[in-house]
């Protein structure tokens, strides 16, 4: 198990921590995971994802040959824009999620940390005219309303940055982004410098540290899925209900149609749909109905199955991501089989609460 | 972690972490105790009996939820389910601030004395925390 960087001052903070893709991740700390998640809402919440592989490529043509592994167009992508990507197998299938961000010559690539092997070597097959290396860097977000005035503390110009893009400042490659719904920024920075950069903010008092827990109910509010539980090598990207992941010019009768892996998987689905799709679901009760609770239709079919679960922190209620049958008529009762018992659940458009990103 | 938990002297234990309050007119009350609300984290939810069961001692009973998993409780003693703590349904976060007050989870008719507990001091030692 790899141990953090910074796992020292988890644990002076009280971290618990627990296994997650190979690291002895921070879950919660003192005030719990509610807290944390409520104080993420209303004020910064400090979190260290440096478990995220953070890659970069190189090499001639860097941005058209990235085009050949990832659904994505360089063509009028300005410098310093980040966009959310999909990395297939042949079959269509997503390998993982990542976020692609334009640099001058480069592009920087940030993975899931059960990413960071596979998705380098599927790139370097991809691409094998690129070099893709794994930076020893650290990654720290911070999210939520108060992230812009704590951050331009100690850099004003990161409030010029609007949602979804990316510059470099002294304290390292900062984007506005992240995975909780709010508005807030991701920092990469040097092993070095993410410690005093940590203790820094955490010195702000708008500012606390959020364990791998809150992130979790933060990313499944914001209803965005995560790998590994709300898909993985078997979803296709209509299956994912992440179509719009796919740049425009990639999609049926673009001008650079298809050309990715499993483009034709991707085409037909876009065309036909897939027979079963990611969507957003509350139950009547305020009881978590959790990964893996099958889904059942008024004639006890299984139809099909929850994928992220847990009662939202925010609303009280049951929240879920679940991957249905899309036969399943989108307002006929659905129950989930909870320790025997069937529990109303009801199809609801996501997010569960709002997203409150800074676009331009 | 680390923090003192509180485990009152008046109160028997399990080993499966519930605590049993005896009233001293054939009925007792029944939480989880604090070892087992730090092991938990924020609970969300909690299932409790129905009114009018009858328990037999170790009996699967009621679940707490909390984000990550749920957990069984088990009877710590026989007896008649009399009351269950409604006001847990809007407010299972009663359980982890107050887990021998305003957390508890039911209260039993007991058939017969309450027997196989353990003492607080008996139940720190096995739980592993220092005296």
């Amino acid at each position: 198990m790899i141990r953090l960087a910074l796992h020292p001052l988890h644990a002076e903070y009280g971290a618990r921590f627990g296994s997650f893709a190979g690291f002895e991740m921070p879950l919660q700390y003192r005030d719990g995971l509610r807290a944390e998640h409520l104080h993420t809402r209303a004020a910064a919440g400090l979190f260290d994802v440096s478990h995220m592989g953070q890659l970069r490529a190189r090499g001639s043509g860097v941005h058209a040959a990235l085009e050949r592994a990832l659904p994505l167009d360089f063509d009028g992508w300005p410098e310093g824009e980040q966009r959310y990507s999909l990395l297939l197998n042949e079959r269509g299938g997503i390998v993982d999620d990542l976020m692609v961000t334009r640099l001058a010559d480069e592009a920087r690539i940030v993975v899931n940390a059960s990413g960071r092997e596979k998705d380098l070597a599927r790139l370097r097959s991809l691409c094998p005219t690129l070099s893709f290396d794994l930076l020893d860097a650290g990654l720290l977000a911070l999210q939520g309303p108060a992230a812009e005035s704590v951050l331009a503390k100690i850099e004003p110009r990161v409030s010029e940055l609007a949602f979804m893009h990316a510059k470099t400042y002294g304290l390292g490659l900062v984007s506005r982004s992240g995975y909780t719904g709010e508005d807030g920024f991701e920092i990469s920075v040097s092993r070095e410098a993410l410690e005093p950069l940590a203790r820094r903010l955490l010195s702000d008092p708008a500012v606390k540290l959020i364990g791998l827990g809150a992130r979790d109910t933060l990313r499944l509010e914001a209803g965005l899925p995560l790998y590994g539980q709300d898909m993985d090598a078997n979803t296709t990207i209509v299956e994912a209900s992440l179509g719009w992941a796919v740049a425009r010019s990639r999609r049926a009768a673009g001008a650079k149609e298809g050309g990715f892996p499993g483009a034709e998987v991707y085409l037909r689905e876009a065309r036909e749909g897939s027979a079963r799709n990611l969507v957003g679901l509350i139950g009547e009760e305020p009881a978590p109905i959790r990964h893996g609770t099958a889904l059942l239709d008024a004639a006890e079919r299984e139809v099909g199955v929850v994928t992220s679960g847990t009662v939202s922190p925010s609303t009280q209620r049951a929240i879920m991501l679940a991957c249905l049958a899309a036969s399943h008529p989108r307002d006929a009762p659905l129950y989930a089989m909870v320790r025997g018992k069937p529990r109303p659940v009801r199809l609801t458009p996501l997010p569960f609460v709002p997203k409150r990103y800074k676009r331009r | 972690m680390g923090d003192v938990v509180e485990l009152p002297s008046s109160l028997k234990y399990s080993e499966s972490h519930e605590w049993v309050a005896e009233h001293g007119d054939g009925t007792a009350s029944v939480g989880i105790t604090a070892v087992a609300t730090e092991q938990l984290g924020d609970l969300v939810y909690v299932e409790l009996p129905e009114v009018g069961r009858t328990l037999a001692r170790g009996e699967s009973c009621a679940v707490v939820e909390s984000s990550k998993a749920a957990s069984d409780v088990y009877a710590p003693a026989a007896g008649e389910v009399i009351a269950v703590n409604e006001a847990l349904a809007k407010h299972p976060e009663m359980v982890n601030s107050s887990p021998y007050g305003e957390g508890w989870l039911f209260k039993l008719k007991l058939k017969g004395p309450v027997e196989g507990l353990r003492s607080r001091d008996e139940y720190k030692q096995s739980a592993g925390i220092e005296p």
